[in-house]
């Protein structure tokens, strides 16, 4: 009975978190404000790198940059995320519905998760769309391994969703918000950070074994800061 | 499960050094209205903030008693609680109907379109208002439409916190039938308020705050006239 009971829950839950995140899903569907926003800054971004960075030799042909792309894929991920949480959040504010959002009896673990559910899906469309130009531009061997490079991204994702969701939520109330989600975000995320770009770089260098070990990293970074989340949301977010 | 009376005792609110609260007392009872009076700083929205569960204490207790004599908490607790504050806690982006929707799964309620709908031709939202998006709403239409949130489930503890601001004559008046209207169905409803005219003559229940303290109590059978409420407002206040 108490497994049962247990099922119901969490099935409860897990309806509560699709309320959530469908809600914003919803709502970008009808404006696209952020997922416009992020994509455009996320292909500025990608451009620009590609413009300073790139090399060409005597031919026109670029240099090989598979040990720079990366990086920048990353660095352009991580910005539009930014943006995107920033702006995700910044919705609750408008007539505070945040505060309706607490005062409801669903766990208020569901509350961030569901956010985070729904800024991680606005990330993933907008790497369906660098990922391609970073192929393109910096003449990038993204493909050839798409397992890796899917499980990379979509636990990478999932991490910066999970971290800056939390300390989005944390900051809503806080006047200087959008300097400071980035400083407290990011060193924070540094490791996965790290792994993304080792695993998508060795993926590039026809080094799988060693993708797999930074992909095996990102689950224990996704997994703990998960637990971790979902045990202080309530407590940072309630005054 | 129904909350017969909601009872603070010694309840304070520090934020870093300043204090909110500073040791109240109270008992709010089901079929009351009680009207929260005090000058801006008094901690009138910290005690509604805390009453509603959105904020913690820094110490003292809140007990919620059913009519089950046992204390609510948690989910049960937020479940028998609805807020209308000045913010209209509804998503611009999303009609009045989509937003009650939404609001009833968050409640687990059955049927929500129809109650939905239901709630909001009570509220004075046609079938025309109800389908635009929110952000398109007045001010006053905007109210309505929050009143409607506020009810959704059914709560049996209404807080208010001034919820006549920015309202018109006729928009006052609904607004004040609606609390008279609960105080009769025996919920226990609490306004913070500074429009002594709107809710004089409803008011059976009458609490002022100054820094953080209760300086005035006092419960009638009959209620608190207008002028009386105004008169016990500059009495403590100034």
């Amino acid at each position: 009975m108490s497994g049962r009971r247990r099922t119901t829950e969490g099935v409860g839950y897990l309806r509560h978190v699709s309320a959530i995140a469908w809600k914003d899903l919803r709502i970008e569907f009808r404006s696209r404000e952020i997922l416009y926003t992020m994509t455009f800054f996320a292909v500025m971004v990608v451009l620009i790198f590609s413009f300073a960075f790139l090399k060409e030799n005597k031919d026109g042909n670029v240099v090989e940059v598979a040990d720079i792309a990366p990086g920048f894929l990353w660095v352009a991920v991580l910005f539009a995320g930014t943006l995107g949480l920033s702006r995700a959040f910044d919705r609750e504010r408008e007539g505070d519905t945040m505060r309706g959002l607490l005062l409801s009896p669903i766990p208020r673990s569901a509350i961030f998760l569901g956010k985070a559910v729904a800024i991680a899906t606005f990330m993933l469309v907008v790497e369906a769309v660098i990922v391609p130009l970073i192929w393109f531009f910096f003449a990038a061997p993204m493909f050839g391994e798409p397992l890796i490079l899917v499980c990379t991204l979509l636990l990478g994702t999932a991490g910066i969703a999970i971290v800056g969701s939390v300390f989005a939520g944390m900051l809503l109330r806080t006047r200087s918000r959008d300097v400071l989600l980035p400083v407290v975000l990011y060193p924070i995320l540094v490791p996965l950070l790290i792994a993304g770009i080792k695993s998508i770089g060795a993926m590039m260098h026809g080094a799988p074994q060693e993708s797999w070990f930074w992909i095996n990293f990102l689950i224990v970074y996704d997994a703990l800061f998960l637990v971790a989340a979902l045990w202080t949301f309530e407590s940072l977010v309630i005054e | 499960m129904k909350i017969e009376a909601v009872t603070i005792s010694k309840l304070t609110k520090r934020f870093g050094r300043h204090r909110a609260l500073a040791g109240v007392d109270l008992t709010l009872r089901a079929g009351r209205l009680c009207a929260l009076l005090g000058p801006n700083g008094a901690g009138k929205s910290t005690l509604l903030g805390i009453l509603s569960t959105l904020m913690r204490p820094s110490s003292g207790e809140i007990t919620y008693r059913s009519d089950g004599k046992e204390q609510l908490a948690g989910a049960e607790l937020r479940r028998q609680i609805g807020v209308l504050a000045h913010d209209s806690f509804v998503y611009g982006a999303l009609t009045g109907i989509e937003n009650l929707q939404f609001y009833a799964q968050l409640y687990g309620l059955d049927q929500s379109a129809e109650r939905a709908a239901e709630l909001l031709t009570k509220v004075g939202l046609d079938d025309k208002a109800q389908r635009r998006p929110a952000s398109t709403f007045s001010r006053g239409m905007t109210q309505r439409l929050s009143l409607a949130r506020a009810r959704l489930h059914d709560p049996t503890v209404l807080l208010f916190d001034e919820p006549f601001t920015g309202l018109d004559r006729a928009g006052a008046k609904a607004l004040t039938d609606t609390l008279v209207q609960a105080r009769a169905d025996g919920r226990i409803v609490l306004v913070v308020t500074h429009d002594l005219a709107s809710i004089g003559d409803v008011t059976d229940h009458v609490v002022v705050l100054r820094r953080g303290k209760v300086v005035f109590e006092e419960e009638r059978e009959q209620s608190f006239s207008a002028a009386v409420l105004k008169d016990i407002y500059h009495r403590y206040t100034d």
